[in-house]
């Protein structure tokens, strides 16, 4: 029998790294098991000639697709869009675009403002302290003073305009319509031991130079120096009660296969919008017969993806294709809500630099517009290194019949049953997505792009796993309370993005994180009366 | 299919045609064919985890055939290709996509269109600053923030 440990955190992604962090500073005995590895950069894509080639297979952000020993399977049949993902120390954030918006404040009172869904049981203003911090330990990089962004602080620098950003911000101008540089996650100076961005392409498979912040090269090495231990390709199974209807620990496969039990005064999960209902549905007991912490029976419901409505051209001259971080700037011109427009809330838009030339032929190949034959070598060149991007991340609304349940037959490697995914997309998000892409038209032709093509919504765009776990004060309508506690199991908490009520529409990253600061800020108030 | 999982030396014909049918070779920009032989070779060392697929879709456009795919006159080999393309789902994808991301690794390939011949890493690339002064426009217009409650 292993002895208990104060603090056991599953995940060492994006929330379990901040948490895991923050928590350091009590001293306390903290754990965290994660299902993947270290990574190794020299092994990243970017280091060798069949980058883009490797982005189909072993470094495919799907992974069904990827299928490495540290990933498990996902039955989405059921969903147009596909659950993307990354398994290791670092989780996801070795594998996103790095781009960084916030929440916007008016995000957490939908209800209050629009009249649908509900409103958040905390506010913009109570985060914004975790959300400077979290820059501050992430490294941001943008642009300060963006009318219609929340005010934030970049440590650095935002990213060169580049051609690409230089086109598409004139063609926002001739329409009289907002755009801003992105705020990023890429260094554009050194910083805090990781060297600045050198353009290496696109930055989404993991970041060879470390320019791109993901959580094994910022929190993690903080939060190991302080004493945090880090178990790595130890997967959970299941999480344990005691008689008392508390966490007692957690089931696990060890790096060798082997089951352990390790137990503890408090558990975090921090596994994503899809693993962590699927851990609280596998931990099913008698006392929890509908899964853990889910006597509300909303544990996997009200999924939420943000649908991307994706709009694709080419111009005459050259774009930035591969040669930079594939986005530069956004726009919050259709963010808020506008009933005119025929739906409610928004969608923010991300502008992508361009493609690298294997990505480029696979898929104008597979639109048509890339032939077969002779003709194939003009045309290639008329769309390779010539390609803009208007990608729209549209604000997904909560429903109950979008869910992950677990699936009856599909299992993982240790034989625990893997996620399924049911979900549609609403009229309304729909509408959202007509929109923006006649919106993305206007902007592509007046940039003078040709040749457009839509990408809607985008099925391999499953990144932001949001809502199934939601954070409430009622325990009939929620899995967590105000400060990240679930309502039935109070030594029991989760910090990751199953928490958002809603899911605005921007990617949620920023304050996924800022939500687990804020979690492991409210847990060190309240030490002594934790489980009150 | 082979018991070794590798390509039969029919369906590595066949590759080597509808390679050559995807991406011929040109005067004009002076590059190679997919049909060349050190692109072949390079599909062949690195199929990998794409063996099945790419071996199932060389099994289908045999089937559209009827024979050696060399073998049919030029018109009847566009019939063939047309179908393959359209009725070979995921396989047929896969097997145009090894011959694409293998053609544009090649060094002539490459030099034809002006990249350079190496991986982004250490070098990088080299991004200009741009012209800053056209967020002005945005700055003139202001906005504000849609406040919460």
């Amino acid at each position: 029998m292993k002895d208990p440990v104060d603090v056991l955190i599953i995940g060492a992604g994006a929330s379990g790294a901040a948490v895991a962090w923050s928590l350091a500073e009590t001293k306390m005995h903290i754990l965290c098991l994660e299902q993947g590895g270290w990574m190794n950069p020299a092994e990243y894509p970017s280091t060798g000639r069949d980058w883009e080639a490797k982005f189909y297979g072993e470094w495919s952000s799907s992974p069904n697709v990827r299928g490495r020993r540290e990933d498990y399977p996902i039955n989405d049949t059921n969903s147009p869009i596909k659950v993307v993902n990354y398994n290791a120390v670092g989780g996801s954030t070795v594998m996103y675009t790095a781009h960084w918006p916030r929440l916007h404040p008016s995000d957490f009172k939908v209800k209050t403002l629009d009249g649908v869904a509900d409103d958040w049981p905390i506010d913009y203003d109570v985060l914004t302290p975790f959300f400077e911090e979290n820059d501050r330990m992430m490294g941001t990089s943008g642009l300060s003073g963006d009318p219609l962004s929340p005010l934030t602080h970049p440590p650095m620098p935002q990213q060169p305009l580049g051609l690409s950003g230089a086109i598409f911000g004139k063609a926002m101008n001739k329409l009289g319509w907002h755009w801003w540089p992105s705020d990023t996650t890429v260094a554009t100076m050194d910083y805090e031991g990781r060297a600045r961005c050198i353009n290496l392409g696109h930055c989404t498979p993991a970041c060879a130079q470390g320019a791109k912040s993901s959580t094994d090269i910022t929190y993690w090495p903080h939060a190991v120096r302080a004493g945090v231990e880090l178990r790595t390709h130890c997967r959970v199974r299941e999480i344990t009660t005691d008689e008392n209807g508390m966490a007692s620990g957690v089931v696990y496969y060890d790096k060798d296969g082997v089951e352990q039990f390790q137990p503890a005064h408090v558990v975090i999960i921090a596994c994503n919008g899809v693993g962590t209902p699927r851990l609280l549905l596998n931990s099913a007991s008698a006392r929890f017969p509908n899964g853990l912490a889910n006597s509300s029976g909303l544990v996997g419901k009200n999924l939420m993806f943000h649908p991307y409505a994706q709009i694709y051209g080419y111009v005459k001259e050259p774009t930035d294709s591969n040669r930079a971080p594939p986005t530069c700037l956004w726009s919050k011109e259709w963010y808020d809500t506008d009933l005119s427009r025929g739906f409610v809330r928004g969608y923010g838009v991300q502008f992508v630099r361009g493609a690298g030339p294997v990505f480029e032929a696979v898929v104008s190949e597979q639109r048509g517009i890339l032939p077969w034959g002779e003709d194939h070598h003009r045309v290639f060149r008329k769309l390779n290194g010539h390609r803009l991007g208007f990608s729209a991340i549209c604000e997904d609304l909560p429903e109950e019949h979008n869910c992950v349940t677990l699936d009856p037959v599909l299992k993982d490697s240790h034989g625990i049953p893997a996620p399924k995914i049911n979900y549609t997309i609403s009229e309304n998000s729909q509408k959202m997505m007509d929109h923006a892409l006649a919106r993305g038209r206007e902007v592509l032709e007046a940039a003078g792009a040709t040749d457009l093509c839509i990408n809607s919504p985008i099925p391999w765009g499953g990144w932001h796993l949001l809502g199934t776990a939601r954070m409430g004060t009622d325990p009939k309508r929620s899995v967590v309370n105000e400060w990240g506690r679930t309502h039935d199991v109070k030594n029991l908490f989760i910090v990751d993005g199953s928490v958002f009520v809603t899911s605005g529409g921007v990617n949620p990253t920023s304050t996924i994180q800022a939500i687990a600061l804020y979690v492991a800020d409210q847990m060190k108030q309240r030490l002594t009366n934790l489980f009150d | 299919m082979s018991a070794d999982n590798q390509l039969t030396r029919t369906q590595r014909d066949d590759l080597r045609t509808v390679a050559a049918m995807i991406i011929p070779a040109s005067d004009e920009y002076k590059v190679p064919g997919a049909d060349d032989p050190a692109i072949q070779a390079d599909m062949l060392a690195t199929l990998g985890r794409d063996t099945k697929l790419v071996a199932a879709a060389l099994d289908h456009l045999a089937r559209l055939a009827g024979q050696s795919l060399a073998e049919l006159d030029a018109a009847k080999r566009d019939a063939v290709a047309q179908e393959f393309r359209s009725s070979g789902g995921a396989a047929a994808a896969t097997l145009v996509r090894v011959v694409l991301q293998c053609y544009y690794r090649d060094d002539r390939v490459l030099r034809s269109l002006g990249l350079e011949l190496r991986a982004p890493f250490p070098k990088g690339y080299v991004l200009p600053d741009g012209d800053w002064s056209l967020l002005d426009p945005v700055r003139a217009r202001g906005g504000t923030l849609r406040r919460a409650p």
